[in-house]
């Protein structure tokens, strides 16, 4: 009767960090839209939106509120139980990869032991990026679920640059397994407490990586399936209301994991660089807290970053895409994954 | 032949593999970027911060009253003529023994109005007023939901009292100040 005995405290506790992550996950979408419209201005010598509340702080809340006001439009042509199924699944898709990210260190008082991390499974890292797979059937169904050419055509662009650019992405991930011999995201994390920052061992693979992050993420300069220009918004085009709200949301919550996966994979997750902070013999509350702080300066830096380079360039042409995927990445990539095998053996022979 | 000392050759040689990976132009251009980023921001914050006029700068028209307060208008119609755009009605009476404080002459204008789509703001009217009773101020023209709104009679174009309305009075007069009883 084991397997039946249900702890009424582990439930409570799971769900409560679930909430408080999707309400995270939620608020910093939220205020990356704003951040983003902001630094944009200030890259482009302007002001941003300062009008909404101090400093514009309330625009976000301005934009949602006019989406959710906004008439929805179900096209006739559309595929109806697909068209609402698109914009679902792209959420769905970014809120469930923050289920295996460690928020912070275990809060660890006596006897009781609260993990700051959903589920910890031992495939960690590869639910990510099952779960981002996943993540391009919401653009897929969406554009094509529309029923209309430049949806479509954006549907398919999206989804062959996911393909391509997963391939590098997995090959600069290899690397990193290698070094930790883990998949388990705390493994990976403890690993670099003890060993340093994976970035110092593995520059390469954490600018292949952060390239195919971008692409994931379909941020500037890979945002083709969302081309302004060309296909007139690309495979949200016939969207409107919240269910657009949604694709948006989703890329920018999308944007805020992959962040946090990259600081979980090459820069120490919650880990304070140059100090051993166990020693320091904080209190417990306090040293989970400072963690999650922690980790979440890195996140916002990462953040910074995504914005900053979507300012800076301009929009790959296809096959300039196509070319940088499998010409370029998945080449060095491989070298990569080949050199830290090789050393890794040599090493621990 | 070179037609410039400026002209620059364009290196037209395939990209190296380094250089087809763009990271180190992305790193240029974002290093430019960032630079931005710290730079004073040229925006003007409109209704709170506003652009200073140059002293010549041609707004709204306003129809001058002398220190008495009395309306400099004679309704002559030298200013419609002058006026290239066509934008100028007015209408003639006499006045009435009663309302000499109202009016300097014994002609004024009972009807004037300006059509604000039509003025191109040329100051033509002000040049040919014998009166100084027309004159363009450094407001310029407001926004409307009709067309209708932009005729401007002589409620709206009028200067508000000197002595009644002093505080008004100078707001409008701006910083031109119109030689008051010429």
């Amino acid at each position: 009767m084991n397997m039946l005995a249900i702890d009424i405290w582990f439930i409570i506790e799971k769900v409560a960090l679930i909430a408080t992550i999707i309400g995270l996950s939620f608020f910093i979408a939220m205020y990356t839209t704003y951040a983003e419209r902001k630094v944009a201005a200030w890259l482009q010598d302007r002001r941003g939106p300062n009008r909404a509340g101090p400093f514009g702080l309330f625009q976000p809340l301005a934009d949602g509120g006019k989406l959710f006001f906004k008439e929805e439009i179900i096209p006739l042509t559309s595929n109806r139980f697909l068209f609402i199924l698109g914009p679902a699944l792209a959420m769905i898709t970014a809120l469930i990869t923050s289920t295996v990210i460690p928020w912070g260190a275990s809060y660890v008082d006596g006897t009781t032991n609260i993990a700051l991390q959903v589920a910890d499974v031992d495939m960690g890292i590869l639910v990510v990026f099952g779960i981002v797979s996943v993540g391009v059937y919401g653009i897929m169904i969406g554009g094509w679920s529309s029923n209309n050419k430049f949806s479509l055509m954006a549907a398919i662009r999206g989804a062959s640059q996911m393909v391509s650019y997963e391939l590098p992405m997995g090959l600069a991930l290899i690397a990193v397994l290698l070094m930790t011999g883990s998949l388990k995201m705390s493994a990976i994390v403890s690993h670099q407490i003890e060993h340093g920052w994976h970035i110092f061992y593995q520059p390469l693979g954490f600018i292949i990586f952060f390239v195919c992050a971008l692409a994931e993420c379909n941020r500037t300069p890979f945002d083709l399936p969302e081309a302004e220009n060309e296909l007139n918004f690309g495979y949200h085009q016939e969207y409107s209301s919240m269910k657009l709200g949604f694709y948006l949301f989703a890329e920018y919550i999308n944007m805020f994991i992959s962040s946090a996966v990259m600081a979980t994979l090459y820069f120490g997750g919650y880990d304070i660089p140059f100090v051993n902070e166990s020693t320091w013999g904080l209190s417990p509350l306090l040293f989970s807290a400072m963690s999650f702080a922690v980790l979440m300066a890195k996140v916002l830096f990462f953040l910074f970053v995504f914005i900053w380079i979507r300012w800076t360039i301009p929009r790959f042409r296809y096959d300039q895409l196509m070319n940088l995927g499998w010409k370029k990445l998945i080449p060095l990539a491989l070298v990569n994954m080949l050199l830290t095998a090789a050393l890794t053996l040599w090493l621990n022979n | 032949m070179q037609l410039t000392d400026r002209a620059k050759t364009v290196d037209r040689r395939p990209m190296t593999f380094l250089e087809s990976l763009y990271l180190w132009s992305i790193a240029k251009g974002m290093a430019t970027t960032l630079k931005h980023l710290f730079r004073k921001k040229a925006t003007i914050e409109y209704p709170e911060e506003k652009r200073p006029f140059s002293p010549v700068f041609r707004g709204l028209h306003v129809l001058n009253r002398d220190a008495e307060g009395r309306e400099n208008c004679t309704a002559c119609g030298l200013c419609a003529v002058a006026c290239p755009a066509e934008a100028i009605t007015m209408e003639a009476a006499e006045r009435l023994p009663s309302e000499a404080n109202l009016y300097r002459e014994e002609k004024y204008a009972a009807k004037y109005e300006i059509n604000m789509l039509r003025c191109i703001f040329c100051g033509l009217c002000e040049e040919a007023c014998p009166k100084d009773a027309i004159y363009l101020s450094q407001t310029f023209a407001p926004a409307n939901y009709g067309r209708k709104g932009f005729i401007y009679k002589k409620e709206e174009l009028l200067i508000p009292h000197p002595i009644q309305q002093k505080e008004a009075y100078e707001k409008a007069l701006g910083e031109r100040k119109p030689t008051v009883n010429a």
